[in-house]
């Protein structure tokens, strides 16, 4: 009886540790053990579970989407792939910070992913790491192309008949997916437009691809397809297919995210790579559309939300805290080699040994345009695509145009998608 | 005709024995009433209501993400699915793969269901290998197909020396792989119904027209495929409304690239990752009236008695 009684009370104990689930985004191990770092300096106060999202972004939001329309409060804080916060936001599945709280989160954060988390003028989730394209090159290549992108800022025309030049390719991400999303838009933006007007404004949102910007864009996407510089996949080629032409001998010029360099320092390390194609990488900000206008380079990364339905808000919020610190962001930067949100980060010393370029990261995050800020992203995005696919099929008078009219009969139930 | 002119020949006795029974026809049908309603009410409730509830979500325009901006719109979601190029494609995409599949399958499955039938020797080891491919998950056998023709994984061009062949990448390589996989997996099921009405030709009439000097083939087309006709028929409404359904197999080997995105897929991806509950109701609704109307021509048109099929007539 005795034995009972102590039985039922140890497992009382245990529950009274309230929970949290945190919905993450698959990464190496790094949110986890984030988790079981403030879980152990909460000192009892609550304990972080992760539970692992799909592959891709667009998947880990359909079953965050799908959960929190079913008001799912085992949902106390969830990765989220900054895009889709407004959509989240409007739809009242993440409960908004207050400025206090917001403060705290937004203190030393580069200027792009606080923009990209705030929406209708409330910081709704909390960066926790930023993200940014770069142009990576191979030194050997960029000298038969008469290039020196490190001294001088390059054009997407210069890097694509320098590719030709010095007989390789310019590596991008031109599959049917949101990969190739962040391509269209980071061109569009550079060139000094935007994909949409008033994006706020939902399904009445007017899309400006039919414009100068949109016209350049998809000018530079047909020069690329039709040049000797495509990669023969370019049609399919998503980041890590890029990544892998890129080391291989054809491999000249990419545009990719800031991972690539730890990965092939990694890809080193155990042997898959030689050491030479590592030394002969080389870096530099994400390539001009216009030759004296600087650069939009694409927003990425991870943003951390608090669900609406969440048992236990406040204890959420605390665990946000202490996952976004600048320590916590450090350790996740090296461990994942994702790059933090927070300014300072950078700094620090084996950060910059781990990340030889992390002020060029630090300046592309700081000017980095994020993608359409719109509750319907997703049809937005996935509208675009669909027109601008494949890449070889733009035509810089017509496939904007078309990109155009799309959107807007999707955004009105006109058309299915 | 008799049963219409045997009310008025019936003598005037008999009349309180007809009062009688009308007593018991309806104390029986209250009794049958009763059984099946607890199976009725399950069947509402699960069937009926979301039924009703996607009809009646389909005559808005509605986002799940802004529950805001919902608004009535009629029956204008129809409009723009009917006339959608979208849909219209997926359509033919659909009935390629239903046609095809169900096809190779009726020849297939009576071929195996003839040597099941007809196995001396072995039956139960044929039959249980004949069964396996139906008892895999149908995700699980996608995979299988798939990592079989992948350009990383796979062994088929290796095997037919096809090189670097992108089986996914083409609408006609990539639906031939798909439509294999389904053939693949739903073919013992065919074989199954077919052994069934196999079972149910009359040994006599097989021996009567041997004795009488029919050939094979005669006996085959003049006596045994007569004979199961409804089988048959049964077997092809089932398969034909589940090819026409068509998803698992799709969603994971081209997830809807490649010109091979079908009926079932388009609602899936209008409703859920769209979240567009108006518009994708209204495809989910169509898609159900035209398997109704599929099980419609089946039933009125090819004559098929589903009751006489299961041996109950």
């Amino acid at each position: 009886m005795s034995g009972l009684l102590v039985a039922c009370g140890g497992g009382g104990a245990r529950t009274a540790t309230p929970v949290l689930g945190w919905y993450i985004n698959p990464d190496n191990g790094g949110q986890a053990e984030l988790a079981a770092a403030c879980s152990a300096a909460a000192g009892g106060r609550y304990r972080i579970t992760v539970s692992t999202l799909p592959n891709d972004a667009s998947a880990q939001r359909e079953q965050l989407v799908r959960r929190l329309a079913a008001r799912d409060r085992s949902i106390a804080i969830m990765s989220l792939d900054p895009p889709f916060v407004a959509e989240f936001a409007e739809a009242r599945f993440l409960r908004p910070f207050t400025a206090d709280e917001a403060g705290g989160f937004t203190a030393g954060v580069l200027t792009g992913p606080v923009e990209g988390a705030t929406w209708h003028g409330s910081l709704v989730a909390a960066p926790f790491y930023a993200n940014s394209q770069l142009l990576w090159y191979r030194k050997s290549a960029a000298v038969r192309a008469g290039l020196d992108p490190a001294r001088s800022p390059v054009t997407w025309d210069q890097i694509i008949a320098g590719a030709e030049q010095a007989g390789t390719t310019t590596e991008v991400q031109g599959n049917r997916y949101e990969g190739y999303m962040v391509l269209i838009s980071a061109l569009v933006a550079s060139a000094g437009g935007a994909v949409l007007d008033r994006p706020e404004a939902g399904r009445d949102a007017r899309p400006t691809l039919d414009s100068p910007a949109g016209h350049r864009a998809a000018d530079v996407i047909a020069r690329l397809a039709h040049s000797r510089a495509a990669d023969p996949g370019l049609a399919t080629a998503d980041e890590e297919a890029a990544r892998a032409a890129f080391q291989s001998p054809r491999g000249g010029f990419m545009t990719n995210w800031a991972y690539v360099y730890g990965a092939e320092s990694e890809a080193v390390a155990s042997g898959a790579l030689d050491r030479a194609v590592l030394a002969d990488i080389g870096w530099a900000r994400w390539p001009r559309v216009d030759p004296d206008r600087p650069s939009r380079p694409p927003l990425g990364g991870i943003d951390i939300g608090v669900g609406a339905f969440s048992s236990h808000p406040d204890l959420a919020v605390d665990a946000v805290r202490c996952l976004t610190t600048a320590d916590s962001q450090r350790r996740y930067m090296l461990k994942s080699k994702n790059p933090a949100a927070r300014a300072a980060v950078y700094d620090d010393p084996e950060v910059r040994r781990v990340f030889p370029m992390a002020d060029l990261i630090r300046e592309s995050i700081g000017d980095a345009a994020p993608r359409a800020k719109t509750p319907y992203y997703t049809d937005v995005s996935t509208a675009v695509v669909r027109t601008f696919h494949p890449p070889a099929s733009v035509r810089p008078n017509r496939t904007p145009a078309a990109a155009d009219r799309l959107v807007t009969g999707v955004l009105h139930d006109k058309v299915l998608l | 005709m008799t049963a219409a002119t045997a009310p008025a020949a019936a003598p005037p006795g008999p009349v309180g024995r007809v009062q009688r029974s009308n007593g018991r026809t309806r104390a029986e049908r209250r009794l049958g009433w009763t059984l099946v309603a607890p199976a009725l009410v399950a069947m509402v409730g699960v069937t009926a209501y979301p039924l009703a509830r996607a009809v009646w979500l389909s005559l808005y325009s509605y986002r799940l993400t802004d529950p805001a901006g919902r608004h009535f719109v009629g029956l204008s979601n129809y409009g723009v699915v009917l006339t959608d190029r979208l849909w219209w494609s997926d359509v033919l995409t659909t009935v390629a793969i239903t046609v095809v599949t169900v096809a190779v399958e009726l020849v297939v499955g009576f071929a195996f269901a003839s040597v099941m039938h007809h196995l001396v020797f072995g039956r139960r080891l044929v039959r249980t290998a004949i069964l396996v491919p139906y008892g895999i998950i149908t995700v699980v056998a996608a995979f299988a197909w798939r990592y079989a023709f992948a350009l990383d994984t796979g062994f088929v061009n290796h095997v037919f020396g096809l090189g670097n062949f992108a089986w996914f990448g083409h609408r006609g390589s990539a639906l031939f792989v798909i439509s294999l996989a389904e053939i693949w997996k739903t073919t013992p099921f065919m074989s199954l119904l077919l052994l069934a009405g196999l079972a149910q030709v009359p040994r006599e009439l097989l021996e009567a027209a041997e004795v009488d000097g029919a050939t094979r083939t005669q006996r085959l087309f003049r006596v045994t495929l007569p004979n199961m006709r409804a089988a048959i028929m049964v077997a092809l409404l089932f398969r034909t409304l589940d090819a026409y359904r068509i998803f698992d197999t799709v969603f994971v080997m081209t997830n809807g690239a490649a010109g091979t995105e079908t009926v079932s897929f388009l609602a899936y991806r209008q409703t859920i990752t769209r979240t567009a509950l108006g518009l994708g109701s209204a495809v989910s609704v169509v898609l159900f009236v035209s398997v109704v109307l599929i099980a419609i021509l089946f039933i009125k048109g090819f004559g098929v008695d589903l009751a006489r099929a299961r041996g109950e007539r």
